[in-house]
């Protein structure tokens, strides 16, 4: 009888299916159903209650404009709370099934991968958002009713697409998680990974949306849809049948780990000088497509930094660029420079900068860490720029004060990116048959190998030239004594 | 008979872990294999691979002539998997539950549905269809999830120790089920530690250790070969007094009690008149003359316990 009928399901067909089973399992959760519930018809109204008050409050003492901005940040938080909950279910998403070994089953129909995991997403964004939704429209309507305040269409489409990206972005974070962790504790414990950068996000919201910005919401929406597809893109790479049934990964194996990045580290090297040799012919060459990338990113932020000199102009009075030619080196000596204290000041400092954009290439699959090693070339850009703008030539200046120690420094600056861009990246696509763990501690080992190897003795060397020859260039090119 | 299931030198390695080592069976269509070993021994591993949800680290295996590596996606339509743990979701209700994966195989929604209450009706559990999974009983739920492997009539049944939590009529009734299920287009492999099930139910038999396949063959020629020639117990109505000497040529006493005596012969019916006629010249009377039945258990201990690792696979 069934041979007959039987067929493949479509995708979307098959993501449905997925999504609904577990959607209508969801509702007959009362404690999913109950925190929805009070999210989504209570707090708007509390929050409603807080609008009416704060706003009769502030009026009392001119303060109209606190009530402005209040009534439209109610609104974002009003559509937060509700996706937090999605959070909750995203992470039971694989997770629990494994705990509850329901999954085994699952994973054994002829689903594909990805109509498991994008039925797993779907299933845990729905029911939250459209709860958002709801107390989005209870909040509004309150509003409208008690005092007759209507949310422009611009800010309504914002803070909609803002709370969907949201949930999106957090969805997906967790659902990579719940698929690489055996246990729903573990997944909790690793939540931390959605909830602080999530947090930074809502302040930083918060901040902008006092502050009236309303413009810079848009960015935030394009930046957490691009986070979404990362994320999205990296567990679909990741998930994979085996991971979730055949592999104990919650336990830290230290002894593994060193091993592993032992291996990666050192590689087939039996000498200094082999491992030297396997620095530059294999891990630089590997990296040059995050090379270019850095290379056009950098001088994106130059050019971004000239942008702005036009935008945030400094007075010419305040620029004093004439005063740099009066006694310079001595000027330079004052400032601690042109002795070996000065070397170590300048190089700490780069080393200090490596360091953070490293540290925070690591949780935001490398895109911190490139804009963070954006920001000296764009300030440098928007330095000239402003010169360029009060009549100097700014292109001797940059030959002054640059281009000695730059020659190295900016090459290293761009193969440390590139090896922090690689490591970030690392996480979204490992290599076909490598776990997580083994894809990042092997992009760890070339990072160390890239900065050990080239970028620390680049950066030691341009400090050395920053330090006692730059000054002399300057002088020499911008008339110093 | 063409094979439904073929794996030729299956191995899997988690890490350092040999888990299944060299694999190599055949199960043709209308046949049951019956997958034994002690627990860890690599059972479900093999069963998994088997099934296209962990891929192979070597070797390789067709279910139902689709490749496990390669076409996973149509080994996962020809296979009926009933996995080790029943994990069914316990607020469904059993037409829902099976409804919901007669979709995932395909099926369309009126057919599932159909085909679930059919299943739900042979299992008996139709009078508990409107209850929710979480309150089945343990034999209930894992005759649903029997159920389960069962509603897309795959050729290739792959259960893993489908009886267990069963009370003796329910365990009963699914190996009727699963006899039932031996056609000329199904192929089936069954996981067990209950040998006397394996016996009943299986053609073949292939004892798993430390992930490699150390015997494979039917229950008699395994007994044959690792229990030797069959035991036959002879008992008379008076003492054994001259029985011994009355034996013919070349039947040798195993052991002897009272009234009775045991001895091993290759021919027992070339063996057995010779002994009975001996005995009537004796002038002793026979009360009976019986194989003694040497159980599968016999046979798992010990192949279970003698082997050594890296010993001979007898076939």
């Amino acid at each position: 009888m069934t041979a007959d009928t039987r067929r493949y399901l479509g995708f979307r067909e098959a993501v449905g299916l997925i999504a609904g089973r577990e959607i209508a399992d969801q509702l007959r959760d009362w404690r999913i159903l109950t925190p929805i519930a009070i999210l989504t018809l209570f707090f708007p109204l509390l929050m409603n209650f807080t609008a009416n008050k704060a706003t009769s409050f502030v009026a009392q003492y001119g303060a109209n404009v606190v009530a402005d901005r209040l009534i439209p940040f109610l609104l974002m938080v009003v559509g937060f709370f509700p996706i937090s909950i999605s959070l909750v279910i995203a992470l039971e998403s694989f997770a629990g099934e494994r705990e509850r070994l329901s999954l085994e089953p699952l994973l054994a129909t002829p689903l594909t991968d990805g109509q498991l995991y994008l039925g797993k997403m779907l299933a845990s964004l729905l029911v939250p958002l459209m709860a958002a939704y709801l107390g989005i429209g209870v909040y509004l309507l309150g509003l409208a009713l008690t005092v007759h305040w209507s949310a422009p269409p611009s800010l309504l489409a914002q803070v909609l697409m803002l709370t969907t990206m949201q949930a999106l972005v957090m969805v997906s974070g967790a659902v990579v998680i719940s698929s690489q962790t055996t246990s729903v504790r573990a997944a909790n414990l690793l939540a931390s990974f959605v909830i602080v950068p999530m947090s930074q996000l809502i302040i930083g919201e918060s901040l902008i949306m006092f502050w009236a910005q309303y413009a810079v919401l848009w960015w935030i929406v394009f930046g957490l849809f691009i986070v979404a597809i990362i994320l999205g893109r990296m567990g679909m790479h990741l998930f994979n049948r085996e991971e979730l049934l055949g592999r104990e990964i919650d336990v830290l194996d230290i002894r593994w780990v060193w091993h592993h990045f032992k291996s990666a580290f050192i590689g087939r090297a039996v000498g200094l000088g082999s491992w030297y040799a396997g620095v530059l012919k294999v891990s630089v060459p590997r990296l040059w497509p995050s090379m270019l990338f850095m290379l056009v990113a950098m001088l994106g932020g130059y050019w971004l930094g000239i942008r702005m000199a036009g935008q945030y102009q400094i007075p010419p009075d305040l620029l004093q660029a004439d005063s740099i030619k009066v006694d310079l080196l001595n000027q330079m000596r004052n400032f601690g420079l042109m002795s070996g204290r000065g070397w170590w000041l300048v190089l700490a400092n780069n080393l200090r900068a490596i360091g953070v954009a490293s540290l925070a290439g690591i949780f935001t699959f490398g895109i911190l860490g490139v804009i963070l090693l954006m920001v000296p070339v764009g300030l440098i850009g928007f330095f000239f720029g402003n010169l360029s703008l009060a009549g100097f030539d700014a292109f001797r200046y940059v030959v002054a004060l640059v281009v000695p120690h730059g020659v190295l420094e900016i090459p290293a600056a761009i193969l440390a990116g590139a090896a922090i861009l690689h490591l970030g990246m690392s996480l979204v696509s490992p290599p076909s048959g490598e776990s997580l763990g083994e894809s990042w501690l092997s992009a760890l080992a070339e990072w160390c190998r890239v900065c050990l190897g080239v970028v620390v003795p680049l950066l030691a060397a341009a400090a050395a030239i920053e330090v006692f020859v730059t000054p002399l260039v300057a002088a020499l090119l911008l008339g110093g004594g | 008979m063409g094979a439904l299931i073929e794996a030729s030198g299956l191995t899997k390695q988690f890490d350092e872990l040999t888990a299944v080592e060299d694999v190599t069976l055949r199960v043709d269509q209308g046949q049951i294999l019956a997958l034994l070993g002690p627990n860890g021994a690599g059972k479900t591993t093999t069963i998994r691979m088997l099934a296209s949800i962990l891929p192979p680290t070597r070797g390789t295996a067709q279910i139902a002539g689709y490749d496990v590596l390669t076409q996973a996606h149509r080994v996962r339509q020809s296979v009926g998997l009933l996995t080790e743990h029943h994990g069914l979701y316990t607020r469904m209700r059993p037409l829902a539950y099976l409804g919901f994966f007669g979709r995932t195989y395909g099926l369309p929604r009126a057919d599932a549905e159909a085909r679930a209450g059919d299943l739900l009706e042979r299992f008996g559990l139709q009078e508990d269809s409107h209850r929710r999974l979480g309150h089945f009983s343990r034999g209930m739920r894992q005759k649903l999830a029997l159920a389960r492997a069962m509603l897309h009539d795959p050729p290739v049944l792959l259960l893993d120790e489908p009886t267990s939590a069963m009370d003796p009529a329910s365990a009963r009734m699914v190996r009727q089920s699963i006899q039932a299920l031996r056609t000329s287009h199904r192929a089936i492999i069954v996981c067990t530690h209950n040998l006397a099930e394996a016996e009943a139910l299986a053609d073949r038999i292939a004892i798993i250790r430390k992930g490699r396949i150390v015997v494979l063959g039917s229950p008699q020629d395994l007994k044959q070969e690792l229990l030797g020639d069959p035991i036959m117990e002879l008992r008379l109505s008076s003492p054994l007094d001259g029985a011994v000497r009355a034996l013919p040529r070349g039947i040798e006493p195993l052991e002897c009690g009272d009234t009775w005596l045991r001895y091993r012969t290759s021919n027992p019916e070339k063996a057995n008149p010779r002994v009975l006629e001996a005995m009537s010249r004796a002038g002793l009377s026979v009360v009976t003359l019986s194989d003694v039945g040497r159980s599968l258990e016999e046979v798992y201990l010990r192949v279970v316990s003698d082997l050594q690792p890296g010993e001979e696979v007898r076939r």
